[in-house]
């Protein structure tokens, strides 16, 4: 089960509105590649991981994601609380308020609301593994993508470089899962009577 | 690393079917299948009574017979949890061990910590 931590994973502090950024930046809250489909499709899939490793790192990377889906709704939630009517309208943000004021809901940069169809359990846990794997490397292109869009923000680039790294270090972990996952399969296996197989 | 002394012994014992096996590390008498059972249940029903206690005091937050029970409720769950953690292994990823026992089967999904 889970416990709220009343602090966020790393400080986030914009002192500026800017409703331009926010508007891409909510596309790693809600979008194909955020965290909100990370922590799901991690969480999700634990269940079917077959070693000690990988089901450790499934269950403690989602739980870190759902800490990055806090930050990234934070980023935005600061850079629209107290933007004008004006701001929001000339950041293309219209249909955006028209729907969801300046709340914060979880879609992609283009306005799709969010679907579990951007993750997938596949039943096998090597399919699953390398697709967290492209997934991390995603997310990690998607931030490298907002860092050149929010150049002129630092109190914007310094959490998103954290996020950015982040997703470096869960691709390794993920990598060291795998093979892990491997040398697993790969072992020879024994059938005996009376004894239930584990493999 | 302070607290270490007071922490699991790191010994592999933690398998309950080891238990004969280790005599001088002090800890067998925790490794009792009924024991762990009850514990759990103790801190199950803390736990639960502490997020019941929350919601209820989140729109009541001036009650304080309902803040003395959350204090109370809180004080025991620690000693419980702190128990129950040195004997069986870590409830979070927050736990101190000499050994990483976070990684041992069963998990929560698979039966574990009934």
């Amino acid at each position: 089960m889970w416990t709220y931590n009343k602090m966020l994973e790393y400080p986030i502090n914009i002192k500026c509105t800017d409703p331009k950024l926010a508007k891409v930046i909510i596309s790693q809250y809600g979008g194909p590649d955020g965290e909100l489909a990370a922590s799901l499709r991690y969480l999700s899939q634990k269940f079917g991981m077959p070693d000690q490793k990988s089901k450790a790192i499934l269950n403690d990377i989602g739980t870190e994601e759902l800490a990055h889906l806090e930050m990234v709704g934070t980023i935005v939630h600061q850079l629209t609380k107290d933007a004008s009517i004006e701001e929001i309208e000339k950041a293309g943000l219209a249909p955006y308020y028209t729907d969801h004021g300046v709340d914060v809901y979880p879609s992609s940069a283009s306005g799709v609301p969010f679907t579990a169809a951007y993750i997938a359990c596949k039943g096998d846990p090597i399919a699953n593994l390398q697709e967290d794997l492209a997934a991390e490397q995603k997310a990690r292109a998607t931030y490298e993508k907002l860092i050149d869009l929010c150049r002129d923000n630092p109190d914007v680039l310094d959490p998103l470089r954290f996020l950015r790294q982040r997703e470096i270090v869960h691709f390794q972990r993920f990598g060291e899962a795998l093979r892990g996952v491997q040398d697993k399969l790969a072992d020879k296996k024994f059938y005996m009577n009376d004894m239930k197989t584990n493999n | 690393m302070l607290q270490e002394e007071n922490r699991n012994c790191g010994c592999d014992c933690d398998n309950e079917n080891d238990m004969m096996d280790h005599n001088d590390c002090g800890c067998q008498q925790m490794n009792d299948i009924q024991t762990r059972r009850e514990m759990m249940e103790e801190i199950k029903s803390l736990n639960f009574s502490i997020i019941e206690l929350g919601l209820y005091l989140d729109t009541h937050p001036d009650d304080q017979k309902a803040l003395c029970l959350h204090n109370k409720y809180c004080k025991e769950l620690d000693d419980v949890e702190e128990q129950y953690q040195k004997a069986f292994g870590p409830l979070t990823i927050k736990y101190p061990c000499n050994k990483w026992r976070w990684l041992e089967e069963p998990w929560p999904w698979e039966r574990g910590n009934f």
